[in-house]
């Protein structure tokens, strides 16, 4: 390959020099001399591809959680009809990973809204529902105004979902927010989407967030909330009086227990195939 | 006799957390700590009036009105003389959508509605026939001590899926006719307004849409 660049290299050399002075012209085999007068462009060599070997092991599975059938005794058969519906609406329009937490920018359509689409920038504070019922609520602050909008996933009325910042936080619901200090969630409606390497792990923002005073909406600091993402400035005393009403023998119930590995295997199997 | 004892048994409203409790022995009332509990559930005395006894500290007690409660009660609490009923029973909110009696924030830069008073705007009536008004229902409120007509922009209470919820009952000044009485509005307004024509002007003069 050098060789030949260099052959290249040289033959654009000799027909600028046989430009000067028509009566010499040699043509080599691999250079595209033949034009008249005008010089061969320079093809670099390919660069070199790294295939980091490492890191293609780690594939990285997502599977979304309303694909996860919820727990009864109701016919697998019509779980496995939504989710047919599910992928058929998945192959002709992209709904991104996200979670709890992560910054989205949703657009819809709105037979009132100008130009008949309306786009809401927030963070999502909830995912809830499963199979095709599937809502997510996103929240922001307009003009110190607390907003929040519930979307369907598999509505057809949403036209694109673009994911602005792709994060987790430390709870799984986000619904303290309404009671904490405006600023976090405050938002900007024109933010850029963050890009992010496909194998790096999703960032867990370990943000303790700052309550308004009490009354709050929900007692969040009982244990059965389990909020982790709260900076709790009330005195001790509230905080014990606060243990009072937990459960520890919860996490021992055998009936309450879900295992949803092996579901959740079958079904990303399922999902894989269909949408390659 | 129950409204003397200043009894409220209204819906909508909840007792404060650590009333105490006062329980009638021998005709005088004491008022026992709230931290010891006994075996009497809360949904049955709160069936009956346990309103009167949370009267918070207001004149109740004498014989013949415990002896009223035993008899609604079917047995007798005087064996209970020892302990207090200290219960935080939760009562059912009221519905999030705006009906008599809610407080509501002025969202428009009228005079009336940016003044600030002693007491906040409150809805008196809903023009509806049910009593609940969602977003794009008129109501009357009474400002300053005044009543004036407005328009819901906004509700706590979730709406239907792609509607937005605000964090407060929102509402726009207006006029008989319609007109709006302010000349700007900064908070958001859902663009569901527009599917009903008579509020062109209110979303004339608003800023930013939802």
């Amino acid at each position: 390959m050098a060789a030949v660049a260099m052959a290249a290299a040289c033959g654009r050399l000799a027909l600028r020099g046989a430009a000067a002075r028509p009566s010499r012209c040699f043509s080599f085999s691999g250079c595209r001399s033949s034009r008249d007068g005008e010089t061969a462009k320079f093809q670099p060599p390919p660069k070199p591809v790294i295939i980091d070997k490492q890191k293609q092991k780690e594939e990285r599975r997502y599977l979304s959680p309303e694909f996860i059938p919820p727990r009864g005794r109701t016919d697998p058969l019509k779980f496995y009809m939504e989710r047919k519906d599910m992928i058929q609406r998945r192959k002709v329009f992209n709904i991104p990973e996200f979670y709890v937490g992560s910054i989205l920018a949703v657009t819809t359509a709105d037979p009132h809204a100008d130009g008949k689409t309306k786009r809401f920038v927030g963070i999502c504070i909830q995912r809830g529902g499963k199979g095709l019922g599937a809502t997510f609520v996103l929240r922001n602050v307009i003009e110190d105004q607390g907003v929040e909008i519930c979307y369907e996933l598999y509505s057809p009325r949403i036209q694109e979902i673009q994911v602005l910042k792709l994060e987790k936080r430390l709870d799984d619901n986000l619904l303290y927010l309404r009671d904490a200090l405006p600023e976090y969630s405050t938002f900007d409606v024109n933010m850029k989407p963050e890009s992010r390497l496909d194998h790096e792990e999703i960032p867990v923002n370990k943000l303790q967030v700052r309550m308004k005073p009490k009354p709050w909406s929900k007692r969040w600091e009982r244990p059965k909330y389990n909020i982790k993402g709260i900076k709790f400035e009330l005195p001790e005393k509230k905080m014990k009086a606060a243990q009072k009403w937990s459960q520890p023998w919860l996490e021992f119930d055998m009936l309450r227990e879900y295992d949803t590995s092996k579901i959740e295997e079958k079904i990303w199997k399922e999902i894989n195939e269909e949408l390659k | 006799m129950l409204e003397d004892l200043g009894a409220v048994l209204h819906p909508g409203v909840e007792f404060p957390a650590g009333t105490q409790y006062t329980q009638v022995r021998n005709g005088t009332p004491a008022v026992l700590p709230a931290d010891e509990g006994c075996g009497v559930t809360a949904r049955e005395l709160n069936r009956s009036c346990l309103g009167i006894l949370a009267a918070a500290g207001s004149g109740c007690g004498t014989r013949i009105q415990m002896a009223l409660l035993n008899r609604q009660l079917g047995f007798s609490l005087t064996h209970l003389s020892s302990a207090v009923i200290q219960r935080h029973f939760s009562i059912t909110r009221a519905c999030q959508a705006i009906q008599k009696l809610t407080r509501v924030r002025v969202v428009d830069n009228s005079a009336l509605g940016n003044t600030p008073y002693h007491r906040p705007p409150k809805c008196i009536h809903v023009y509806n026939k049910t009593g609940v008004g969602k977003v794009g229902d008129t109501i009357l409120l009474a400002i300053k001590g005044e009543k004036k007509k407005a328009l819901i922009v906004g509700h706590k209470m979730p709406g239907p899926c792609m509607t937005p919820r605000f964090d407060s009952n929102n509402v726009v000044l207006i006029e008989d006719n319609g007109n709006p009485i302010g000349t700007r509005i900064k908070t958001p307004i859902p663009y569901t307004l527009r599917q009903k024509g008579e509020f062109s002007k209110v979303l004339a003069i608003a800023r930013n849409f939802v």
